[in-house]
């Protein structure tokens, strides 16, 4: 499987018939690699400087300036929790604390097996609705340590439903 | 004062993000009205509103559509819908509750240059209603408000999304263009400013304007510059949506005439703090704006471009965020430099490397390790950053502790009086610093 497979060829030519040149569309095409192979891994970043006419090295220093691609593999579930100021003053901290203590990880890290990985984030546009976390780019606001725990139990349900569904071929949570 | 709806129409009429609720309530009437008029005549109006851009810089709106020269034949209108200052959150809600119309007003806008596309650049994180939005596009097209020949007028234009990647430099105009452009979103070189040929989208005139501006532009093009000018004030016209956060009972945006005060907006508006604790600090623009003590004085200063001057602060974004009196200030400072820290984009070396030393010093002060000497430091840092780059990022990084110095002298030097008492602590650092203190205040 790769960019080439023809479940993403519509979605490709949208990506380009958006903008007057083509290297505009390395951002939507990082993402649909991120689909693809889960991170930006570097068949990703060749494939997608391939499509854009441009060479792999500055597609990857794209893919290392934002954030929201990442640059080496994650979890099923890629948990964003803000602790910026605003998140902050409304208890986002002792959140965090407690999410990464009931996945017994540390920040940045995976759980051994393989369904989460949590990082702390800047501001996300939440501000009143805090603490909160984004899981896949979802959000999801006005969580306490209960709200969260629930979550989690929800997402481990659903990757061993999707495991058995799927015989474990493709990725839940997308 | 009460909150008025011009931008939260959704707090009203709940479907109106709905395209056929939309045009029940007058939706795109603006837009065929303004196809009716000059485009000059357009851009005339909204000079004349006095509306100013409400991303942060306040610059006057229809000022910044005449500066686009008529006589190039391709020109852009863009989107900024990367809503990213720490403790923002206003553009997200018209985006999801009132979509259409801040599609009406780019559309206007673009009639008002002749721009052939509009680009709304949204931050990565709003990635679920930057889908929804592209729907909205869709349905919108579908009615022929975009296209080609739209409303029979001969004039076509397209309107697309594009998603941003998480990075808040990407708000800062010209890195915004790079960003679309598909190359590191870095701020550019100025002149050419993006109106101007050679400076804007591929090189092309190009106006840039936030969410929440457009979102204002149906409604003058509907009840004219007028009617506009008489809600809020004569420097300040309009309503301005405020995003109250941090220690209020109810966060959350407010739609209120710019000129009420801090005091109606925190207390009457936000249910006030909670606990019955006192407040202590506002940042009025997130963290780009300097920090002001709750004194009376500032509760009473009406939220406006010029009032906010007055104290020595700035209206920006408007994203209030309230401080109350169990925190320490120098903890916020650390906070937001943090952010600052992480979103420098690397391209200027002063704020690049200002940042990273200011979050060290901060760091090392947090952690019980603040020596006297480090105000002339922060001081030092502060000043080789302030003007020396590309965009403003580099200003504002230093505001969060500098304007702590200053305005919570007592919640900065409590970490340094813990470290003089230390025995470790040498006479003679102690008595140098000193004489360096007094240079916070500056």
């Amino acid at each position: 499987m790769s960019l080439t497979d023809k479940k993403y060829a519509k979605r490709i030519e949208a990506a380009f018939a958006k903008y007057p040149d083509k290297r505009s569309a390395v951002m939507p095409l990082l993402y649909l690699a991120q689909e693809e192979y889960g991170w930006v891994s570097p068949e990703g970043i060749h494939e997608v400087a391939e499509l854009c006419g441009l060479d792999p090295t500055q597609v990857r220093s794209i893919a290392g300036f934002y954030t929201m691609y990442s640059e080496k593999p994650k979890g099923q579930y890629w948990l964003h929790v803000c602790t910026d100021l605003a998140c902050a003053l409304r208890g986002a901290d002792q959140f965090y604390a407690e999410l990464l203590e009931d996945l017994g990880i540390q920040d940045g890290e995976t759980t051994a097996d393989g369904l989460f990985t949590v990082e702390h984030v800047m501001c996300l546009g939440a501000c009143d609705r805090a603490p909160m976390l984004q899981c896949n780019f979802h959000f999801h606001e006005n969580l306490d340590r209960d709200k969260m725990r629930a979550l989690i139990d929800k997402w481990r349900a659903e990757a061993k439903q999707h495991m058995k569904t799927s015989g474990g071929s493709e990725r839940a949570g997308d | 004062m009460q909150q008025q709806y011009i931008l939260l129409r959704g707090r009203e009429i709940p479907d109106i993000w709905k395209l056929d609720v939309y045009l029940k309530h007058g939706g795109y009437e603006a837009l065929k009205k303004a196809l009716t008029m000059k485009p000059s005549e357009v851009i005339d109006v909204v000079k004349a509103s006095n509306l100013r851009g409400r991303g942060g810089a306040g610059f006057p709106t229809g000022v910044k559509w005449s500066f686009i020269p008529q006589n190039e034949p391709i020109k852009y209108v863009v989107v900024n819908a990367d809503e990213s200052e720490t403790g923002t959150f206003k553009d997200r809600e018209i985006m999801e509750t009132n979509p259409h119309q801040m599609l009406e007003g780019a559309l206007i806008a673009a009639w008002a240059i002749q721009a052939k596309a509009v680009y709304i650049y949204a931050r990565g994180e709003y990635w679920d209603l930057t889908h929804a939005l592209d729907e909205r596009i869709k349905e919108a097209a579908e009615a022929g408000f975009i296209g080609d020949n739209i409303l029979g007028s001969g004039w076509s234009c397209s309107v697309y999304t594009h998603l941003g990647a998480g990075a808040y430099i990407c708000g800062e105009e010209s890195a915004l263009l790079e960003s679309l452009e598909g190359k590191l979103g870095q701020p550019r070189v100025r002149p050419p400013f993006p109106a101007q040929k050679g400076g804007g989208l591929y090189g092309e005139p190009t106006v840039v304007n936030n969410v929440e501006t457009l979102t204002n532009v149906p409604w003058i093009i509907l009840n004219g510059a007028e009617a506009y000018q008489k809600i809020g004030t004569p420097q300040s016209a309009g309503t301005k949506i405020f995003c109250v956060s941090g220690h209020v009972v109810k966060p959350g945006n407010y739609e209120l005439p710019l000129g009420v005060t801090f005091r109606e907006l925190i207390f009457d508006h936000a249910g006030g703090i909670p606990g019955g604790r006192q407040i202590k600090g506002i940042l009025p623009s997130g963290g780009s704006g300097p920090i002001v003590p709750a004194t009376d004085a500032v509760l009473d200063t009406p939220l406006t471009y010029e009032d906010m001057q007055k104290i020595n602060t700035i209206l920006g974004s408007a994203s209030i965020i309230v401080i109350d009196e169990t925190v320490d200030m120098t903890w916020v400072a650390a906070r937001v430099t943090k952010f600052f820290k992480h979103e420098s984009c690397g391209k200027c070396t002063p704020c690049r490397e200002g940042t990273y030393w200011l979050d060290k010093v901060l760091d090392r002060i947090m952690a019980g390790e603040g020596k006297p000497s480090d105000v002339e430091l922060i001081n030092n840092i502060a000043r080789n950053m302030a003007g020396m780059t590309l965009c403003a990022l580099g200003d504002f990084a230093a505001n969060p502790i500098i304007h702590t110095i200053k305005n919570f002298p007592e919640d900065f030097y409590k970490h340094v009086r813990a470290e003089e008492a230390k025995p470790a602590a040498k006479p003679a650092g102690r008595g140098k610093a000193r004489e360096a203190a007094p240079v916070a205040g500056d």
